[in-house]
């Protein structure tokens, strides 16, 4: 998803930097709250975890293999602020070092990935784990925000490269959703099955949900989802007022909308979308809703299989 | 990391390198479509910085080739668009800007890119960050090789579903080391005098 140089123009590209900008600013000042001294270094370490956990590959159908992004992952390890940090450190690191993502996108890609991705999934992670307690909950926890936050990354990616004029929304947003729709299984899957292995071996390592709940992680967690979320209305809010503006419209124009979605049918990635909905848009935000909730019941159906007793403190395989 | 590269451009000034690299970035993404001999002008003062670096043009097209899937794909992606922007335009702009990117890391060296950002007053937790993460960028990623091949050396492979449960617990490992060293970084830290 890293977005390379010269697909975005001038606007969106000060845009997302003054964005991450402030995000990564606001970052830094938090992690000082939320982690102790002793464990700033842990920030550059886990970064270059991360990177080294990007190079592990994962077998898939057919000879592909997927590898974890780990924004979900590291926001629960870590906290929000420190997870937004690492991201953003890894990413700095892969535009000017592999030339990975280029350097006038990088304030977009850290924005999709660093802010996003981190906060978004942290936020479903947080929630999730309200309603579902124990280690079982939190392999669900963490396997459905590991989903959440890849869709919610390539969201807000389609949104920049169409406000960029390179792909109309119509387009990039199916596209990019529509493929990390199931990219976020894997990389669900991937997270809940490296935080239990972390849970198995090193229990204490997990922040305890008592201590996350601070109110000084709180209020961190709410600004820089703040900044997140303007972010994410500013690219997504241009595109939706071409979108019907509710079912009486759609039911108005049912004719005519059907036939002006012709077209769009032939897309490379059509699939998606759900057959009988007239709007494109509206169907694409229906996909998404059934995605999410077949994603959420695969999480909890998969932690049921992974955790098989309420406290996993003693080995059970491998 | 060391840089393979040592030709004259490892010599000129890290600021100079980053500047004028992100200031023919900037060029190259405002060119309009409009205008293509623009980016004949923008291609020749790269070549010339080039041929003035002595970098070879086989590891500048190797690694162009290896990072191209990701301008062919969203290339793709506008030449299906109606609405969409030109995509050979949109090909031939992020090529350039990639080769840029390519020659600034080829010439200049991690620790160099540091001082350039650290004397545009970056903050210094993230200064500290990134230079821990590039420190030990090789260090866990020898570590994670090392892992799998106890781990391939032990267990028989071929079940897909052991292959996602060990590949995991390789990771969740290297998470548990990666902390576990942190603690240890942070007492030879202190031990030298560092305060944040």
């Amino acid at each position: 998803m890293h977005i390379p140089d010269g697909f975005l123009d001038a606007k969106t590209a000060l845009t997302t930097a003054a964005l991450s900008t402030v995000g990564l600013g606001y970052a830094l000042r938090r992690v000082r709250h939320e982690l102790p001294p002793k464990r700033m270094p842990l920030l550059g370490l886990s970064a270059a975890f991360l990177f080294a956990a990007q190079m592990v590959n994962f077998p898939v159908a057919g000879g592909t293999s997927g590898h974890l992004v780990g924004a979900a992952l590291v926001a629960a390890l870590l906290g929000p602020s420190a997870a937004v940090i690492v991201l953003a450190t890894v990413l700095i690191v892969q535009c000017f070092l592999f030339a990975d993502g280029g350097i006038l996108a990088l304030g977009a890609n850290i924005f999709n990935m660093g802010l996003v991705a981190t906060i978004g999934g942290y936020a479903v992670y947080r929630a999730a784990q309200r309603l579902m307690p124990g280690v079982r909950g939190r392999a669900a926890a963490i396997a459905f925000a590991g989903w959440c936050s890849a869709v919610l990354a390539s969201v807000s990616c389609a949104g920049q490269l169409a406000w960029s004029g390179v792909a109309s929304w119509n387009i990039a947003l199916p596209a990019m959703a529509g493929v990390h729709m199931l990219i976020g299984v894997g990389e669900g899957l991937i997270s809940a099955l490296v935080l239990v292995a972390v849970a198995r071996t090193r229990p204490d390592l997990l922040p305890e949900a008592s201590v996350e709940s601070s109110s000084g992680r709180l209020r961190g967690f709410v600004v820089l989802g703040l900044v997140a979320s303007i972010g994410v209305a500013l690219f997504v809010a241009p595109f939706a007022c071409s979108w019907p503006d509710g079912l009486d419209a759609v039911a108005g124009r049912l004719g005519f909308a059907a036939r002006e979605s012709a077209p769009l049918l032939s897309a490379p990635v059509p699939n998606y979308r759900i057959p009988g909905i007239a709007s494109p848009g509206m169907a694409t935000a229906a996909a998404g809703a059934v995605g999410a909730l077949a994603a959420f019941g695969l999480a909890v159906g998969f932690s049921r299989l992974l955790v098989r007793e309420p406290s996993a403190a003693k080995p059970s395989h491998s | 990391m060391t840089l393979s590269y040592k030709g004259p451009a490892s010599h000129w000034p890290a600021a100079l390198k980053t500047s004028v690299s992100l200031a023919l970035i900037l060029a190259i993404t405002l060119t309009p479509a409009s205008k293509p001999l623009w980016f004949s002008a923008e291609g020749g003062l790269l070549v010339v910085v080039l041929v003035a670096a002595r970098i070879s043009a086989r590891v500048l097209l190797r690694r162009l080739l290896l990072l191209s899937p990701f301008v062919a794909g969203a290339a793709l992606a506008a030449a299906f668009s109606s609405r969409g922007a030109d995509w050979r335009i949109l090909a031939l702009r992020s090529g350039l800007c990639l080769a840029t990117v390519i020659v600034l890391s080829q010439t200049t060296s991690f620790s160099e890119l540091l001082g350039v950002f650290r004397a545009a007053r970056v903050p210094a937790l993230l200064i500290t960050t990134l230079a821990l993460m590039h420190r030990y960028i090789f260090v866990l990623a020898d570590e994670s090789t090392r892992m799998a091949r106890a781990r391939a050396a032990r267990s028989f492979t071929g079940n897909r579903r052991f292959a996602w449960l060990t590949a995991a617990s390789v990771v969740g490992q290297l998470f548990v080391r990666a902390s576990e060293r942190a603690e240890r970084v942070y007492d030879a830290m202190c031990a030298r005098g560092w305060r944040l």
